[in-house]
């Protein structure tokens, strides 16, 4: 259970939310609203006050490299620090069903990050914080500029995290996309989440 | 030993018409270099003609408060041009305090150690060797300094996603930024590294060649020469590494996130 309470920064808050393990929590709402800038503060990569805790344990009272391996963000635009894709992934990861599952070639770790294209950043983006097998997941946009057979394969991925019960919070554009996976949908407008609908399962 | 050769002002007129047929082949050619030749030789002839007359003023009263005062003002003016040269800086009293703080701090050490054990003139504080000893000292550490901070400033401005991309894995702040620290330190090195190597083969030291000229033995001169490199190199890597550590420390932070709001907007 992912529990989120009070939680502020200067452009939101302060809001609340939990999310049952296994459960998807869509958050939708215009851009500028500070979808980003939630996930962001979960992670706690921004300064922000309030109380977050994953199954019972608050995240002040771990370190916040310790929290952020276990609720893992995945931002919509992310960075490379090495030259070669396979720098990024600890000794013998990513496997070959994550890479498979992802649609991503088998021998992407020798490649250059310079070689791969927008899509396939973002999916090896998902695989290597999936590599640390988090037990939350904070998905910025998971599926923005792949085509519909990635997205597909990405969306099978969630739904496997959500099986093994690990819950997620997604932000997303797509209505239908959080209709496939959310169990709830949120709308973030003026730093505060607006309605509460359920959608069906 | 050869004795000193006074040189006349006719002298210097005389060295000066080299400059004067770059200003006529500028005007001639319309390459408009003539105006900042002019005002940069302008501004070189009355700021030493001022410094010839305050040093004279200073070494003659002799006083152990106005040699301190003096020495902070050049410290003070050496932390404005470290402030100017950052393309980033941290916002607020950061900007300038870091810059300057390591290098006077670095400078001051070395200064005193140099001339309390090694050099001890007749008193230890004596403006005729203790200015222009800090003043080598501070201009190098000074660029050392300027060079580190911009490079790290800027390198974690422009790698921030790589950056928070390790800090997402569970990268702890010192990791995530660590090839930009080690970036930033080669730079502040590199003049100083660069001058050790060069000394001697491509060039002579300002400071050895003056004393050549006023008719100090080549070998006693490189002794000194030596020494001062010593001092210079020192200063500089306690300056540049002091610099760099402080604002890593302060462009992070203890939740091991990156502190780039702690910027000032872009000059």
């Amino acid at each position: 259970m992912l529990v989120i309470e009070n939680l502020q920064t200067a452009h939101f808050g302060p809001l609340d939310l939990s999310v049952s393990p296994g459960e998807c929590v869509a958050v939708m709402g215009p851009s500028g609203a500070g979808k980003s800038l939630f996930l962001r503060a979960v992670a706690d990569l921004d300064p922000n006050s309030g109380i977050v805790s994953l199954n019972g344990q608050e995240r002040s009272a771990m370190s916040a490299p310790d929290w952020r391996r276990k609720v893992a963000l995945v931002p919509a635009e992310t960075g490379w620090w090495a030259d070669r894709v396979g720098e990024h992934f600890p000794p013998g990861a990513p496997s070959a069903e994550l890479l498979e599952a992802l649609g991503l070639d088998l021998g992407i770790g020798a490649w250059a990050v310079d070689r791969l294209s927008s899509g396939e950043r973002h999916r090896a983006a998902l695989a290597r914080a999936l590599c640390g097998h988090p037990a939350a997941l904070l998905l910025d946009e998971p599926t923005a500029s792949l085509d519909a057979a990635s997205t597909q394969g990405v969306e099978k991925l969630i739904g496997q995290q959500l099986a093994g019960g690990v819950p997620v919070i997604m932000v997303t554009h797509e209505a239908t996309q959080a209709a496939r996976l959310a169990t709830r949908t949120l709308k973030l407008a003026n730093g505060q989440f607006a309605n509460r609908q359920v959608a069906a399962q | 030993m050869s004795g000193y050769i006074e040189l006349s002002y006719w002298d210097i007129a005389l060295a000066a018409v080299f400059l004067l047929i770059n200003g006529i082949l500028s005007i001639a050619l319309n390459l408009g270099l003539e105006r900042q030749l002019a005002i940069a030789a302008t501004r070189m002839i009355v700021q030493l003609l001022l410094v010839g007359i305050a040093l004279k003023a200073i070494f003659a009263i002799a006083s152990l408060w106005l040699t301190v005062l003096v020495a902070l003002a050049m410290a003070g003016f050496a932390g404005r041009e470290i402030w100017a040269r950052q393309e980033r800086r941290l916002a607020g009293v950061w900007g300038y305090g870091i810059g300057a703080g390591a290098m006077m701090a670095a400078g001051m050490i070395v200064t005193l150690v140099a001339l309390t054990t090694q050099i001890q003139p007749d008193p230890w504080w004596s403006p005729r060797f203790a200015l222009p000893l800090f003043g080598m000292i501070l201009g190098n550490t000074m660029t050392g300094v300027s060079l580190g901070l911009d490079t790290l400033n800027t390198a974690l401005y422009r790698e921030r996603l790589a950056i928070e991309a390790q800090l997402l894995l569970g990268h702890t702040r010192w990791e995530a930024v660590m090839p930009f620290a080690r970036r930033a330190l080669r730079s502040g090195f590199m003049p100083i590294i660069n001058a050790m190597a060069a000394t001697g083969v491509v060039s002579l030291p300002g400071m050895m060649t003056g004393q050549i000229l006023s008719g100090v033995e080549p070998t006693e001169a490189v002794r000194y020469q030596i020494l001062i490199m010593f001092l210079i190199g020192g200063a500089t890597g306690l300056g540049v590494l002091g610099a760099v550590l402080i604002s890593l420390w302060r462009l992070t932070d203890q939740r091991h996130r990156l502190r780039l709001d702690r910027l000032a907007p872009a000059a």
